[in-house]
């Protein structure tokens, strides 16, 4: 376990660098820089006060130098300022964060907690006219472009049947208490089932397929031959190693509730981070794009990664393999 | 992961154990795709749409950019099945012409991502060693980044708002899926019989490789391919949506639901027909893929 888990942790490593040579590049490769931006805004800014602030700033140093600095500003925290609010990244995406969580979470859970069991009733009912169901409505949510969902439903129960909001997070004026928190949801109802229909589809699909596997083994016929009742036979025997693969496939499924996740917020105008990178890059306030570009890469990393190492704990043959 | 994450993250995480191939003939293959009905529903969906779209100029009188403003907000009905938007244009003459770019989007990078994949694995898998160690971590990290969010950073960066902008940043990071998928047909291959054969010929790596490993890897990639023309599909109308993909006026299903949101309150109509073409067309493309992995390698369906 330590040898898979030290090559496991080397492999990380040489990805997030990897990530940030890229990161770095691409700020680099940036048309304008900040001084630039500031000199073209500020017609009292003389070329010697040009000069001295790109030597203030290190952007005329050698790139290497200048990678390691962001490098080491980037690993504290530091993320620069916002052009367009004027305050550092870091605070922004602090705040935005919460609300991505709130709307992303939800959404997620949801789609797990559902998918699994329609998966769970369509593999034990196979062929039945529920699998039938439950199969075409998985296609559907897979292909469904989440966004014309998104416009779809705000369509349908926002302006025909005025039951929700079209959009926002709060109804101005209602701060604290049952109401707020009831608010809250009722904002939220929209965004959190279009964002967990693609989720809850393949979960749907995966659980299905895992679980009609596991049930034609020849340890679940014994289950049943010894007399065990359905119930244990589906719960205990064959449910566990069906579900066992989930783990892996719960740290690979956040990309996609990521990528999601801008859509609906944008749809939506759910002030999260997705909206703000939205924004940013509507309004070409760099550090903030890339900084939310970065925040979503190393959390996609980190969930391989602890995707990895639980999965290699549980399942033995992975780490001997 | 099935093919759910798969759409949203634009082709690129395709299956990482892929359908072997199967060599019993192609005879066998197309017998058991003409069983499986949705397949061929799928193709058949696809080809219908495919050809509308190209003969979108023929097929409905109006052209897509024919503004009239005499006949704004028509609802739909008789003259315009689908109804005009806000210039008068008809939306039934937009959205054919619309799925010309999305699907030249869509048919373009799938083929540009094959290749480039296909390229990358095969060098990646056949010569092994420190050329594997780079490039595999480079489709890791390329894999860590949220496609979404890249895309709208690139398409902002980089000028212009036509389809080839859109196919080469689809292309330059959506290659990693083909890659992993290659490489691993690649490593199973590599040792085998005939593989020493050719080389105990003096056949060169070139012809090893473009003769013998990639022809073996290919039902896999077909698969992959066509799955990923329903994923790209699905990132172009995101862009487009977004207003960082196709740029107006010219029609493209995802930058008409971007008006069709901001008019939603007097004309419903307009967000109605470019969807429901993207969402038919994403699953005609599940389902023919589906159906192409079941064909090549029955032991994989479920």
């Amino acid at each position: 376990m330590r040898r898979y888990l030290a090559g496991r942790l080397l492999q990380t490593a040489t990805v997030l660098l990897g990530l940030s040579l890229l990161v770095f590049a691409l700020l680099v490769w940036t048309p304008g820089d900040p001084v630039e931006l500031l000199a073209t805004a500020n017609p009292e800014v003389t070329p010697a006060d040009v000069q001295r602030l790109r030597q203030y700033y290190g952007l005329d140093d050698p790139l290497l130098v200048r990678y390691l600095k962001w490098l080491r500003a980037v690993s504290r925290g530091d993320l620069g300022y916002s052009r367009t609010y004027g305050i550092p990244v870091r605070d922004l995406l602090a705040q935005r964060l919460r609300n991505t969580l709130l709307l992303a979470g939800t959404a997620f859970l949801l789609a797990l907690a559902g998918g699994t069991a329609a998966g769970i009733y369509s593999a034990l009912r196979q062929y039945s006219p529920a699998d039938y169901g439950i199969t075409v409505l998985s296609f559907v949510g897979l292909a469904i472009p989440n966004f014309w969902q998104g416009i779809l439903s705000i369509l349908v129960f926002a302006v025909w049947i005025p039951l929700f909001p079209p959009g926002g997070m709060a109804t101005p004026g209602i701060v604290s208490g049952w109401p707020a928190l009831l608010d809250r949801l009722w904002h939220l109802a929209l965004p959190v089932s279009v964002l967990a229909t693609s989720g809850a589809a393949a979960w749907a699909r995966y659980v299905r397929s895992s679980l009609l596997e596991v049930i034609h083994q020849d340890y679940v016929r014994t289950a049943r031959a010894k007399g065990l009742s359905e119930a244990r036979v589906i719960g205990q025997h064959a449910l566990r190693n069906a579900l066992l693969p989930v783990i892996t496939l719960v740290a690979l499924a956040i990309p996609g509730v990521v990528n999601g996740a801008v859509l609906t917020e944008t749809v939506f105008s759910w002030p999260g981070m997705g909206l703000l990178l939205y924004q940013a890059v509507l309004g070409h306030d760099l550090n903030v794009a890339m900084a939310v570009l970065l925040l979503l890469a190393v959390v996609t990393v980190a969930a391989n990664l602890l995707a990895d190492v639980a999965y290699a704990l549980v399942d033995p043959r992975v780490r001997y393999g | 992961m099935a093919s759910g994450q798969v759409a949203m993250e634009l082709g690129r995480r395709l299956p990482r154990e892929p359908a072997a191939a199967v060599g019993s003939g192609a005879r066998l293959t197309w017998r058991r795709f003409r069983r499986h009905r949705l397949a061929l529903l799928g193709a058949g969906t696809a080809l219908v749409l495919s050809l509308a779209a190209a003969l979108a100029p023929w097929l409905v009188p109006q052209r897509p950019d024919q503004i009239s403003l005499g006949e704004r907000w028509i609802p739909p009905g008789r003259a315009h099945p689908f109804g005009t938007d806000e210039l008068g244009r008809d939306v039934l003459a937009r959205a054919l012409h619309a799925g010309r770019v999305s699907l030249s989007v869509g048919y373009l990078s799938a083929g540009g991502v094959a290749l480039l994949g296909t390229a990358v694995g095969v060098v990646a898998g056949y010569y092994g060693g420190a050329a594997d160690g780079v490039l595999m971590r480079l489709t890791d990290v390329v894999l860590a980044l949220p496609t979404i969010p890249l895309y709208l950073i690139l398409a902002a960066l980089l000028p212009g708002g036509g389809v080839g902008r859109i196919i080469a940043i689809f292309v330059a990071f959506g290659w990693t899926g083909v890659a992993r998928l290659v490489r691993s047909q690649v490593l199973a291959l590599r040792e085998q019989e005939f593989v020493q054969a050719a080389r105990a010929l003096g056949a060169s790596q070139a012809r090893i490789m473009l003769r013998h490993l990639v022809p073996n890897a290919v039902a896999p990639l077909i698969v992959a391919t066509t799955l990923a023309v329903g994923g790209f599909i699905l990132g172009e109308a995101a862009l487009s949506y977004l207003g960082l993909g196709i740029q107006p006026p010219t029609p493209s299903w995802g930058n008409m639901l971007q008006r069709a949101q901001e008019y939603i309150w007097n004309a419903w109509w307009l967000a109605v027909l470019p969807g429901v073409l993207v969402f038919v067309t994403v699953l005609s493309f599940n389902f023919l893929g589906d159906g192409l992995r079941d064909a090549f390698d029955p032991r994989m369906r479920v």
